[in-house]
């Protein structure tokens, strides 16, 4: 029996924080947040060469034969680290590309995305659930509209969801139109995506137990994101709450900011296992993994969204500032439990797979 | 990852079936013999090696290596074949840890096979009227007379203190050294006309705790556990056993059931509630902490059996499992809607309808107040978990 991450998953998720700490430091961060730009060159490159996008394929398909449960961790160390990028479209594309019986497909573009030379967006749109997908699919061609892409400017490529639940590549170009939109989470910039008899690429019929797998890895990928956002949040504060001097003493002396501190982590900490679980569940194929990923996402990002106010609250007006940079974080909190779907929808399809 | 205990498990599994199969027949044993039943049950248990594993056999334990892994088979298959298993209580709990751990060879002799047999039934002599979450401020009086502890004082809240036939205590026996150090732990024989007890009644009605009033009782001098004031760090081992026996998994699993048992009976606007959405969505975020919870047990003992420190997770599950519990108490509360204004009667007694949520919903009271309030387990995740600067100032003894 083995319930935690040993030695060299722990040294994974590390190789992945640093990559991003050291391509990344903070002013250009904050350049970033105010560019046009929807892609960071150089810490995506430094991401791609530790090869993310292909770590759960094969290795007879040049990946590295790890599971969802690396990726979690992985999108756990982005997720803290506030990394910018299409990092979970990236993965999932390069998965649904591995797995779908279109063999011209495969060949013409699991390599790219594997490697990260094209890269791949997630165009799923609704509230994340095949049966809200509504981009239309008739003789080869997609018409519709998926009102917020990730990095869709920088995209060759779109993972898109179908009407009737099927899953799609489009490549940028023909038909496809790319329309920027002001974004809250400026480390995720979104824009709109219209494809007009855009030519497609079928990976998955609708119905096929392959979507159910793709979204639930989804599901699991972005709590684990909210989950390193949020451990980020509890640590911020409590190093700020150990620095900051009032009365002549560190904040971190009072109690009404100890308890505070001490509830932040209680969000954070017990809820570790459970995205645990639900990637565990993923990588078995076990008859919960649905349900344990909705639980994970419902869950772990609203506790992101908790705790990100938290700490805001807990800083003082110094968290209220642009430069500080706390507010990466919340926005941060924003999208994951925006994206794909809202906790209460989570819960409600949680609901119905119990066995109550 | 692997949830699985593996194939050595397995196979001790089946060892442990079989021998419950032939050792646990209670179908076959009458209302009037069952305790002595029981009793050589838990001898045979024992020889075979899957109860009191940490005692030793000189005392009456089987003395196994400790193994998380068969400790938790035998739990499982134990609970399965509705077998008893070890003698439950502060006794078990807490004393014997602390005699294995610091206790003279008299004591150990005197002390725990009774306690293991069930014969001797131990109370928790810490708090006082005026001392609670700072414990190290007791006042009871212990003075050294001749070969005997002449006892003056009052202790609080002690549970199971009705059938208590003994007590461990922590008592001043130093007045002249710090309020750390002037501590003993002191055993005492209940049954003795310088001792009244009386029952709490609490908010629920019951009583389920006593206090104890000492007006010169008496204890042989070498009832005390470790040396003249060290009765606090004694005391320590105790209560780090108590925090581990109140974070239970399972025990929460089951509630959570039953919650969503009473949500398909109780009715809301003439379906059963559990139809209503805000009740589906409430149940599912009070299963997100239940799940949360127990994924944070299955990792403590993976941490556990790689014998390696779990971290602050560990220092968090006494507050989570208090939390969920008052969630389940609002949402019981919500459920059962005017079922509430009927006060239940007692446990255990027949023909209790939803009214019985009342014990829980004022129960999960309790455990934010048992084995440490819920702001001094706050203190605990910020100082230890956190490593935020102390409340008051460490004055323990060396």
């Amino acid at each position: 029996m083995r319930f935690h991450p040993d030695s060299d998953q722990t040294a994974i998720q590390d190789a992945v924080f640093g990559a991003v700490q050291d391509a990344l430091p903070r002013d250009k961060l904050m350049a970033y947040l105010d560019a046009d730009a929807d892609l960071e060159p150089d810490s995506w490159r430094a991401l791609m060469e530790l090869g993310l996008a292909g770590m759960m394929l094969s290795e007879e398909a040049g990946g590295s034969g790890l599971g969802l449960f690396e990726a979690a961790l992985c999108a756990e160390a982005l997720g803290r680290s506030a990394a910018p990028g299409p990092m979970m479209g990236q993965m999932l594309a390069a998965y649904a590309l591995s797995q779908t019986a279109n063999t011209a497909a495969r060949e013409a573009f699991l390599q790219n995305v594997a490697c990260g030379s094209v890269v791949a967006g997630l165009a799923f749109g609704g509230n994340g659930l095949a049966e809200s997908w509504d981009v239309l699919h008739e003789a080869g061609r997609a018409t519709g509209q998926v009102r917020f892409v990730a990095s869709a400017s920088s995209a060759g490529l779109f993972l898109v969801g179908l009407k009737g639940g099927g899953l799609a590549l489009v490549e940028a170009g023909e038909g496809v139109a790319v329309a920027p939109v002001r974004s809250t989470d400026r480390t995720r910039k979104c824009a709109s995506v219209t494809f007009r008899d855009a030519p497609v690429q079928i990976l998955f019929e609708g119905g096929d137990l392959a979507v159910q797998r793709v979204i639930d890895a989804a599901l699991v990928l972005i709590a684990a994101d909210a989950l390193g956002g949020a451990q980020h949040c509890v640590d911020l504060s409590v190093a700020y709450a150990q620095e900051r001097q009032q009365f002549g003493q560190p904040i971190a002396k009072f109690q009404a900011l100890k308890h505070q501190l001490a509830n932040m982590a209680m969000n954070v900490e017990p809820a570790r296992a459970l995205l645990w679980y639900a990637a565990y569940a993923w990588d078995r194929d076990l008859p919960d993994a649905s349900r344990a990923a909705a639980m994970a996402k419902a869950h772990i990002c609203d506790r992101f969204a908790e705790v990100a106010r938290d700490a805001i609250a807990a800083h003082g007006g110094i968290g209220y500032t642009w430069e500080y940079g706390l507010n990466i974080w919340f926005r941060r909190s924003v999208f994951d439990k925006a994206y794909l779907g809202s906790p209460s929808v989570h819960r409600s399809r949680a609901a119905g797979m119990a066995s109550w | 990852m692997d949830l699985s205990y593996g194939p050595e498990a397995e196979a001790f599994r089946k060892h442990v079936r079989a021998f419950l199969k032939t050792a646990w027949t209670p179908k076959d044993v009458d209302r009037a013999g069952m305790k002595a039943f029981i009793a050589s049950f838990r001898l045979q248990a024992t020889e075979a090696g899957y109860l009191y594993r940490s005692i030793p056999k000189a005392y009456g334990g089987s003395e196994q290596p400790a193994d998380v892994i068969r400790a938790q088979v035998i739990r499982e298959e134990f609970a399965r074949a509705r077998a008893p298993m070890e003698v439950a209580g502060n006794g078990m709990n807490m004393l014997v840890p602390t005699l294995l751990e610091r206790g003279s060879a008299l004591q150990k002799d005197l002390f725990i096979r009774p306690t293991m047999a069930g014969d001797y039934i131990w109370g928790q002599g810490y708090s006082e009227p005026g001392t609670g979450s700072d414990l190290a401020s007791v006042r009871t009086r212990g003075d050294l007379v001749g070969d005997k502890w002449i006892i003056n004082g009052q202790k609080i809240w002690t549970s199971q203190g009705g059938q208590a036939t003994h007590m461990f205590a922590l008592v001043r026996t130093e007045p002249d050294a710090g309020k750390h150090d002037g501590i003993s732990y002191l055993l005492i024989d209940l049954n003795q006309p310088g001792i009244t007890r009386r029952p709490i009644r609490q908010m629920t009605g019951e009583s389920g705790f006593y206090e104890f009033f000492f007006d010169n009782a008496e204890t042989p001098a070498e009832w005390i556990v470790g040396n003249r004031g060290e009765g606090w760090n004694v005391s320590r081992t105790t209560l780090k056993h108590e925090r581990a026996s109140i974070g239970s998994a399972a025990v929460l699993g089951n509630q959570f059931e039953k919650l969503v048992e009473v949500a398909k009976e109780a009715q809301r606007n003439g379906r059963p509630a559990i139809e209503d959405p805000l009740i589906r969505d409430m149940l599912a975020r009070i299963e997100c902490w239940v799940m949360a919870h127990r994924y944070s047990s299955y990792r403590i003992m993976s941490h556990a059996i790689a014998d390696e420190a779990p971290g602050p997770v560990s220092l968090m599950m006494k507050l989570v499992l208090t939390e969920i519990g008052h969630d389940i108490a609002r949402a019981a509360q919500e459920i059962i809607g005017e079922d509430a204004l009927l006060e239940p009667e007692s446990a255990g007694s027949k023909g209790r309808g939803p009214e019985k949520w009342l014990d829980q919903i004022m129960g999960s009271l309790g455990n934010s107040i048992a084995g440490g309030t819920t702001n001094i387990q706050r203190n605990i995740i910020a100082e230890r978990g956190l490593g935020l600067p102390r409340d008051f100032p460490a004055e323990h003894s060396k």
